[in-house]
């Protein structure tokens, strides 16, 4: 079966074939595509699935990625392709620009579908159930979620939906739904991609990143989209090292801390053995590895939800039905126009995150609330460069517990929030991190294992990922669809 | 009862830079709605903010001349508020660590003396667009939506609406020096809001304030502080109560109508912009920007007061704008005669009245300081009266001409030619017989009007001054 075999090879796969001149990308699309229209309707992984799938790819034939397809979460703006983050406010939109991500993808000559992933709405969730399309189904078992907020990307690259995918991070939401449904995915350091195209949902906190089916490809990704941008200011003007230099390097020697405030109770047992085995994996490359405080961690959830509420409500005010997405209809006047579409247009999620983050910045609140958050923050980020001082890399569980039944969480918030509880501290502190599989519970759904390094460090990270990765077969193991 | 007015203004600027605050869209003013437009300034979502490093130089420049601190560390805040003008629903500002603080502007009182008034801060943030209201709808113009703005808030050091005229008109001469803004009222680009209290005078404590907005031009600021004043001191006066409004000045029906009470008042929500990084502002840079302010009008007056043996009063006339300043110092240079205030004169004179009248700055007159200096010239050395002058003056600014193609078209040239003066004096004197002897008898004044009637009798051309000194020889 020729077919089957394209959709689930790895770019780096795909382009070696190709350069061979054994298949084209116009058979890599065509598989795609039949693979999508097989297998969606149980995933649902995309949103709008429709006639209309591909994009163009302004790249020239024999550059870089030869036309390979990616998928794109639906909050990264794609010129004439819908852009809606999953929200009925944003109903309708087509960005008439792309991220400056998308524009570097194009360059290298990958081929953009049109097509977008699903996502919790503006990212607000752990398990892309907040949709107004709906969840999108893990792979493994089609009853647990995804993981979210990215949990379409993640789940078509799982499915073989997609050869790899763009995805955002905002507080875990690449690396807890890669965890989930055994897929590799990176957050990169707050800078090093540029954010320009994407839709804001916490402006200090949000970085895009990649999904793939292995190391390789995440650092192919990575050489293509990261780099300074002007059109974001936020975005690092440091050099950008050869990321496949990291691969297929040994790791003796290499220090490893394992931070203590990770393997807490509540820990599903059978990610904690992963995760040890994982370890011990480590070990016997030849890394050391050693137990490491990072001492103010219990504080990351709560400052997280103090400061991405806060950026938020603000980043989300433009959704107003003035000039784009919905617009309620009959409008009794001015306020009312904003009353009825934002109340029509979010979703519940939504609502809860932009009241509470209007709360935190009210007068009289700023200072013991915002203010206060952004203090421990910088000790979260402290707790980090002291570890850093000493360690190359910090290896933790992505998350607590495996993919998790559609509905079990989506009435708690609080127990929601809780799922991002290992992921939460990198975005706070900006540091770059990864999520790759480790292995699999007894129910057969995998477990993430998190490498966060030093900011701008992500070369370390992959390195240790990658002799992790070849010393493992898990990457080989694939969902029964 | 006899209070004192407690007055502060807040004046916003548009920065004359050629592109925006956050991205490239040109700032132009006057052109078809929405076609300065982009995803940056149309607040589209993931679109980013890139401050404008020419907008910021203009900023730090405004400060200095000010006589602020320059913040070294400093940051954009958001404030947000909805509104449809607004398109991201926040306006990009600063809250807590303005670009400048710390600074003053000295007006001159009736009674000569010099007072300071403080300004408190200076800082940067962005325009929003123009709402245009139709019967039954409102439609948005975002062409000026991010169009760079200083705000620069004085403190309450001013205590009558004749001081705070007088701190605009200072402010702006400043501004207008720096080349930073067209600092033009009837197109936005200079924008008053007055906040006004009144309290018994010599009381320490301040009264209510009210906040008065929608003023287009000084003196409407002026006119709206006076009624305020007038306003506030008869409900006191009545007993009432001030109570915090805000209001908005009716040009047409010259009074204040209340827009919202304090209850009303927004809860911005500042907190520091994450789409653009808190930056510091280098000591080099401060010193870079210091050596591009000009000599700023205080100085200018002391220097024309000094140079040129004006007064005060007509070297601030001169010094108001740069432009204005500059070209009436390159006429005073360019004047090769020794009465240099003549050409002060003449400037502070007709040719401000021509502008007046043209409703445009001295400096924009069609007229060159070498035009103007032969001008004056042709008057000195008895060519033309000062009369004739001023019609030829308006005459070169109508043409472009100079004053010698206008005389010699004209045939404006003064007659000094004894013969034929004489010529008109002997008939003048023979029809005027009363006249000449009254003068006769003694009343010099008749002299005059027989001078009078030779220039009449020239068509204006006869040198008045020969003309009275044959016409005193012949009778005596």
């Amino acid at each position: 079966m020729p077919d089957t075999v394209l959709n689930s090879l790895t770019a780096v796969n795909l382009l070696d074939k190709l350069e061979k001149g054994a298949i084209s990308s116009g058979a890599i699309l065509e598989d795609l595509k039949s693979r999508i229209a097989d297998k969606d309707g149980k995933v649902k992984a995309y949103v709008r699935l429709g006639p209309q799938i591909g994009g163009v790819s302004l790249g020239v034939q024999d550059s870089q990625l030869k036309g390979i397809p990616v998928s794109v979460k639906d909050n990264i703006c794609t010129d004439g392709f819908n852009t809606e983050c999953c929200s009925s406010i944003l109903s309708g939109f087509t960005p008439p620009y792309d991220a400056t991500v998308i524009k570097k993808l194009k360059k290298s000559g990958a081929f953009i579908l049109g097509l977008k992933t699903n996502m919790d709405e503006f990212a607000f969730g752990s398990s892309t159930e907040n949709s107004c399309f709906g969840p999108t189904h893990n792979p493994w078992d089609l009853d647990c979620v995804t993981g979210g907020s990215s949990g379409g990307s993640a789940a078509a690259v799982a499915a073989d939906e997609a050869i790899f995918a763009l995805g955002s991070d905002t507080g875990g939401s690449i690396r807890q739904p890669a965890a989930f449904c055994g897929v590799v995915g990176m957050k990169p350091t707050y800078g090093r991609v540029s954010r320009y195209g994407l839709i804001a949902f916490a402006s200090s906190l949000d970085q895009i990143g990649p999904f793939t089916k292995d190391i390789a490809d995440c650092a192919l990704v990575m050489n293509i989209i990261s780099g300074h941008d002007e059109m974001d200011s936020t975005s690092a003007n440091i050099e950008v090292p050869d990321y496949a230099e990291s691969l297929g390097k040994d790791i003796k020697g290499l220090r490893i801390g394992i931070p203590k405030e990770y393997f807490i109770d509540g820990m599903d047992p059978q990610v904690k053995l992963a995760v040890e085995n994982a370890i011990q994996r480590l070990r016997s490359l030849g890394a050391v590895c050693s137990e490491v405080s990072l001492p103010h961690t219990k504080y990351a959830v709560p400052v997280y939800y103090i400061v991405a509420t806060a950026e938020a409500s603000s980043n989300l005010a433009r959704f107003d039905g003035v000039q784009y997405g919905l617009r309620a209809k009959e409008p009794s006047g001015l306020i009312d126009m904003y009353c009825k579409t934002r109340g029509q247009g979010f979703g519940e999620e939504a609502k809860r995150r932009i009241i509470l983050g209007t709360f935190v910045l009210s007068h009289g609140y700023y200072d013991a609330y915002y203010l206060r958050a952004l203090k421990v923050r910088t000790l979260i980020r402290r707790d980090f460069d002291k570890v850093f001082k000493d360690f190359d890399c910090i290896v933790t569980p992505t998350s607590p517990t495996p993919a998790f039944k559609i509905g079990e969480k989506s009435s708690d918030p609080l127990k929601m929030y809780l799922s991002d509880i290992y992921t939460i501290s990198a975005n706070l502190a900006g540091i770059p991190a990864l999520s790759m599989p480790c292995g699999f519970t007894k129910c057969g759904l995998p477990v993430g294992l998190q490498l966060l390094g030093k900011a701008f460090d992500e070369k370390m990270i992959l390195r240790i990922a990658h002799a992790y990765e070849q010393s493992e077969g898990w990457r080989k193991i694939k969902p029964k669809l | 009862m006899d209070y004192e007015a407690v007055i502060g203004l807040e004046v916003h600027l548009h920065l004359n830079t050629r592109t925006k605050a956050f991205c490239a869209c040109s700032t132009q003013f006057g052109n078809p709605a929405n076609t300065q437009t982009c995803p940056v300034c149309l607040g589209f979502p993931g679109s980013l903010p890139v401050y404008n490093r020419a907008a910021l130089d203009s900023g730090i420049k405004v400060g200095l001349a000010l006589g602020c601190t320059i913040q070294e560390y400093t940051k954009f805040d958001r404030k947000n508020y909805f509104y449809p003008d607004l398109p991201k629903d926040y306006q990009i500002s600063q809250y807590d660590l303005p670009l400048a603080k710390e600074g003053f502007i000295d007006i001159e009182l009736d009674n000569a003396q010099v007072k300071r008034i403080g300004i408190i801060r200076v800082h940067m943030e962005e325009d929003a667009g123009k709402l245009v209201h139709e019967a039954n709808e409102s439609l948005v113009d975002y062409n000026r939506t991010g169009v760079p703005l200083l705000e620069i808030v004085s403190y309450p050091d001013m205590n009558s609406p004749e001081e705070a005229y007088k701190y605009l008109t200072n402010l702006k001469a400043v501004l207008s020096y720096l080349d930073v803004s067209d600092c033009d009222m009837e197109k936005g680009s200079l924008r008053c809001d007055a906040n006004v209290s009144i309290r018994k005078k010599g009381a320490k404590e301040l009264g209510t304030k009210a906040e008065l907005k929608n003023m287009n031009s000084f003196k409407a600021v002026k006119d709206a502080l006076e009624y305020e004043v007038r306003r506030q001191s008869l409900v006191l006066d009545q007993g009432g109560k001030i109570i915090q409004e805000t209001l908005l000045w009716d040009e047409k029906a010259m009074q204040t109508v209340s827009m919202r009470t304090k209850e009303g008042a927004q809860d911005y929500r500042y907190f520091p912009e994450p789409d653009i990084p808190a930056f510091i502002i280098d000591k080099a840079k401060i010193e870079e920007v210091r050596l591009t302010i000009p000599e700023l009008p205080k100085e200018k007056l002391a220097r024309f007061m000094k140079d040129f043996g004006l007064s005060e009063k007509d070297a601030f006339i001169l010094v108001g704008s740069k432009k204005a300043a500059e070209f009436a110092e390159g006429c005073i240079n360019d004047y090769p005669g020794k009465e240099k205030k003549s050409v002060a004169n003449w400037l502070i004179g007709p040719v401000l009245s021509e502008a007046n009248s043209r409703n445009c700055a001295i400096s924009e007159l069609k007229i060159s300081a070498k035009g103007l200096s032969e001008l004056i010239g042709f008057v000195e050395n008895g060519i033309i009266s000062n009369l004739t002058a001023k019609a030829v003056l308006k005459d070169m600014i109508d043409s472009g001409k100079s004053a010698e193609a206008i005389i010699t078209e004209k045939n404006l040239a003064q007659v000094s030619d004894e013969a034929s003066l004489n010529a008109h004096i002997e008939e003048v004197i023979k029809v005027n017989a009363p006249t000449v002897e009254s003068y006769k008898s003694g009343k010099a004044n008749a002299a005059m009007f027989l001078v009078g009637q030779v220039m009449k009798r020239s068509g204006g051309k006869a040198n008045p001054k020969m003309v009275q000194e044959l016409i005193k020889r012949r009778l005596s």
